[in-house]
């Protein structure tokens, strides 16, 4: 089972790997800057991201080796544990600035959230391999997916991280609509939906914005949020061409920017690196996810398929609606930018998915 | 089968259209980025330069406190702050000096504005001075140019038209604590938040929303623009159930005096008064009392800043014995007609407990006793009953814990037992302290308010918690919360017990050789007890008040309720350290209070009935 022969070395999906590196890279380098001091250059987050950078590149090596097709019988497993994790934050989690995500395991604390993205989206593999690319996806198939997402958004939402939940929901739709839901019904959707969303977002009053954001956030001060947008704008578009410079970002260094190595960190990075950067940045991330994709075409079988794709969907839904929200296009909403913001349960998940990207990778041409 | 192209057809191709959206999308965003950081770059660039946006809060109107028939107690009304945005300012200290000058502040007070302007975002505004004169305001607008970063901003500050009126309920409000911010997403430092009594428990009801407003500043911190704007929403009015008649006609009849009067409507808890004097004026503590001001209400050897109505502890003296005449009914310790003689005192060991007349009572029954307050008729049957027994009557009368009326730090009295002698004193319980218990002194300790609070459980048979606010109204008043009576529970003691104690009472108002007559009103029969507790112990000695220093005097109580047949209105009143007893000094303040209350009854009711004509 947990052969480890030549021709997987030989298959290693070196092109995912190294994007993957030069991500997790810039985000060291970011959050650096974001948490510089002069008195003291490496901050404590930086030297806790880089720790849990490592820790994510072990799980990446432990999700790439074991064979995926175990998700087969264990699919189920890893869904149930990830659910009774989050039933173990609601009871027994710790708090911080309002909300109860984390769990406290000694010297470190996990936010199980995270997990459950890897954990939905192989649950939803598992359910969905069978029918995936056959017959149009029936009401009747919808049912179990939905079941699915009703636990772990129920106790996400009770935390409270909205956020994340939206970002779950679109998980299971873009698998589902990978699997098969009917394209037609789903692109009418996309097509009025999609662009309308951010289109009515900045025809809306700003009192009326505000509504939407302690609606999607209660915790933040609406107005507040505003200001932050605004900063974070007035950071992004100050970096213009070029950008500041590293290091030099004066919005960032100035403390105008908010949760500038979370939430924000992508203003820091645009700052300083301009749009050159940003458009660089923007490549890394779409080859990632473009090449995520191409790993679910090719993959070996349904099962590979659909995580390979439901994984990668996760990825790019972030990357979108992080950036979206930073550069004034969506409401804050508190989802961070993959590999870039701080946060090691966030880190530890997405190296762990690249794993088993590379794990369907790898086992294309074996038996 | 060599299996790598196992996935079927229409799952590739729906993965062949996800790359394409993806690609769009991605590109969507450079064309995002396009337009911030190359199209906007400039504007933006210039903007982050000299970072010109600044977030100045449009503070919420604090909500109004009424009474019960809608008159206000507390409103707000304009101030104008100067405020300072250390960012704007070129030479901070420079411009702190001069803006000092303007507004005649000392050093000190210079000093206190650069240390809160000290590890905060120098966008940030402070505040450096409240509610200024008109010609400070005209001072800074005039020398704008020579005060960087200083504006002036309307703001609302706390106004109480009352003054001294019901200001210990009122409470006051004041800049928040730095704990105050860190436990709170709403409070920023500067802010100003209730700090004592309504103002503190309700200060979320009251403070409402606040709003504000993005402006593009020039060099000098003056407003260019405005990006946007959130309208402040006002906070809620209070609807109190304090009369405020009722509640001046009860300062009144204190007047000077120390003391404190609670009214309460027995048939619901309504706080009809709640007089504790001395009082203050909460207006002194708007935007930061003056240090003079403050040191004068500390070091008043009256103590004004002592809200005496709830949290003043007092002995309660013979206003207890209808507690204890309650339960040695119901305990069959004694009947209606049980007579026990009074000789001027008892002995119990070797110790002679004394009347308060010295020659004695002679035969008496309850009522009799209730009516000349006769302390060896108690003493006997306290005796009787033993300490805890009476201690578990007088907490089913409220006493021994807070009433749990809705404001801040209430104190709960003592009602002592062998248990509680044993964990606070760790001794046992000797049996000649039963006694002084019998008549409400000893340990025995309750608030004015518990007291009202007890004794208008005796007048209806019932105790309802004590209720300060009916509702709470938005800004055009329409009812946003209402808050019901609550029945506490209903008193577990015979009616025919209850009418009996009650009987003694009112003997102790109408009957000629009662000790509360000066109480009596004229058409309604008032039913109360008076009390005289002493606060230090004169061994055989009898001393007139007059002759003794003002802290060694006895403390004066009246309880009372009216009509003793249906009753609408109870009250507790205690003159601390006063020159009489009970039934000389507190039973003629109730007796006014109650006819206050009739005479509002039936002036309301005249212009009620008027209006129906």
């Amino acid at each position: 089972m947990f052969r480890i022969d030549r021709r997987l070395i030989a298959n290693v999906e070196w092109p995912l790997l190294i994007v993957t590196v030069l991500l997790v890279a810039c985000g060291l380098m970011t959050i650096l800057s974001a948490t510089y001091q002069e008195s003291q250059p490496f901050s404590s987050f930086f030297i806790k991201q880089a720790i849990w950078a490592g820790a994510g590149f072990a799980g990446l090596m432990l999700a790439m080796f074991f064979d995926y097709r175990l998700l087969h019988r264990y699919g189920y497993v890893v869904y149930l544990a990830a659910v009774f994790s989050l039933l173990l934050v609601h009871v027994a989690g710790t708090q911080a600035g309002g909300a109860q995500r984390w769990l406290g395991l000694g010297p470190v604390s996990l936010q199980p959230s995270e997990f459950m993205k890897i954990a939905l989206v192989v649950v939803l593999a598992t359910n969905l391999h069978r029918w995936a690319g056959g017959a149009r996806l029936g009401l009747g198939r919808l049912i179990a997916p939905i079941v699915l997402f009703a636990p772990p958004a129920f106790f996400i939402l009770r935390q409270p991280d909205l956020g994340t939940v939206i970002l779950l929901g679109l998980v299971v739709f873009s698998v589902l609509l990978v699997a098969g839901l009917s394209l037609r019904v789903v692109l009418i959707a996309a097509l009025v939906v999609g662009p309308a969303l951010p289109f009515a977002w900045q025809q809306m009053k700003p009192y009326q914005q505000a509504r939407v954001t302690s609606f999607l956030n209660p915790q933040a001060d609406p107005l507040g949020a505003g200001y932050h947008v605004l900063q974070s704008k007035i950071a992004i578009g100050s970096g213009m061409l070029h950008g500041k410079g590293y290091l030099q970002g004066t919005q960032n260094s100035l403390h105008f920017l908010p949760e500038q190595h979370t939430d924000f960190v992508f203003s820091v990075f645009a700052e300083e690196w301009g749009f050159i950067g940003a458009v660089m940045l923007l490549a890394l991330y779409a080859a990632l996810i473009l090449r995520g994709l191409v790993i679910a075409t090719k993959a070996k079988d349904n099962l590979g398929a659909l995580l390979a794709a439901g994984l990668t969907a996760t990825v790019f839904w972030q990357v979108l609606i992080n950036i979206a929200m930073t550069s004034g296009s969506l409401p804050v909403v508190g989802i961070t930018l993959p590999f870039l913001s701080y946060g090691g349960s966030s880190l530890l998940a997405l190296l762990t998915s690249i794993g088993l990207v590379m794990n369907v990778s790898m086992r294309r041409h074996t038996y | 089968m060599f299996g790598s192209h196992e996935v079927p057809t229409e799952l590739r191709r729906r993965l062949a259209i996800a790359s394409a959206a993806v690609s769009v999308t991605i590109l969507l965003l450079v064309l995002r980025m396009w337009s911030l950081q190359i199209l906007q770059g400039e504007e933006l660039s210039i903007l982050s330069e000299n970072n010109r946006i600044r977030l100045r809060r449009i503070a919420a109107t604090r909500g109004r406190v009424v009474d019960r028939h809608g008159r206000v107690l507390v409103e707000s009304e304009a101030s104008y702050d100067a405020v300072l945005v250390p960012e704007d300012a070129i030479d901070l200290e420079n411009t702190v000096e001069t803006l000092a000058h303007f507004l005649r502040q000392s050093a000190a007070e210079t000093s206190a504005v650069l240390e809160r302007a000290a590890g905060r975002p120098r966008f940030q505004e402070i505040v450096v001075k409240r509610d200024l004169e008109w010609e400070e305001v005209v001072a800074i607008e005039t020398h704008q140019t020579e005060l960087p970063g200083v504006s002036v901003n309307v703001t609302p500050k706390r106004y109480y038209p009352e003054g001294e009126t019901l200001a210990h309920v009122l409470g006051y409000v004041g800049e928040v604590t730095r704990e105050d911010v860190e436990n709170s997403d709403y409070y920023r430092s500067g802010d100003l938040i209730g700090k004592s009594g309504l103002e503190e428990v309700f200060d979320e009801q009251l403070r409402g929303i606040n709003g504000g407003r993005h402006v593009e500043v020039d060099a000098l911190g003056r407003e260019l623009r405005v990006l946007d704007k959130v309208e402040a929403s006002a906070g809620q009015t209070l609807v109190l159930s304090v009369d405020l008649d009722l509640q001046r006609a009860a300062e009144d009849a204190l007047g000077d005096r120390v003391g404190a009067v609670v009214a309460l409507d027995p048939n619901n808890g309504d706080v009809l008064a709640m007089v504790s004097r001395p009082s203050f004026d909460p207006n002194l503590f708007n935007g930061g009392i003056r240090k003079s001001d403050w040191k004068d209400l500390i070091e008043h050897p009256r103590k004004p800043m002592t809200q005496r109505a709830y949290r003043g502890q007092y002995p309660p003296g013979s206003t207890f014995k209808f507690i204890v005449a309650a339960a040695a009914l119901q305990e069959g310790v004694i009947n209606p007609f049980t007579g026990i003689h009074c000789g001027g005192s008892y002995r119990m060991g070797k110790r002679d407990f004394r009347c308060w007349r010295a020659g004695g009572h002679g035969r008496m029954n309850v009522v009799q006793a209730l009516a000349q307050s006769c302390d060896v008729f108690f003493y006997q049957i306290g005796q009787k009953l033993g300490v805890d027994v009476v201690a578990r009557y007088a907490r089913s009368f409220g006493l021994g814990a807070p009433t749990g009326i809705a404001i801040g730090n209430e104190k709960g009295g003592v009602i002592p037992d062998r248990a509680w002698k044993l964990e606070n004193m760790k001794e046992p319980w000797y049996p000649g302290e039963t006694l002084p218990v019998a008549i409400g002194q000893g340990y025995v300790t309750a608030t004015p308010l518990q007291m009202a609070h007890a004794v208008a459980g005796l007048a209806v048979g019932r105790l309802y918690r004590p209720r300060l606010v009916l509702s709470t109204e938005d800004v055009e008043g329409k009812a946003i919360t209402s808050l019901p009576a609550e029945l506490v529970g209903g008193l577990e003691i015979k009616p025919a017990v209850l009418e009996e104690v009650r009987q003694g009472m009112v003997q102790v108002v109408n009957h000629p050789g009662g000790t509360g007559r000066s109480a009596a009103l004229e058409g309604v029969v008032v039913a109360g007890k008076t009390g005289t507790s002493q606060v230090v112990a004169l061994g055989r000695k009898r001393i007139k008040a007059q002759d003794l220093p003002w802290q060694h005097r006895d403390h004066a109580w009246f309880v009372a309720f009216a009509p003793a047949e249906a009753p609408e209105v109870a009250l507790a009143v205690l003159l601390e350290h006063a020159d009489g007893g009970g039934g000389k000094v507190a039973a003629p303040v109730a007796g006014a209070v109650m006819n206050e209350y009739f005479r509002l009854k039936q002036s309301r009711g005249a212009v009620v009935s008027h209006v129906q004509d």
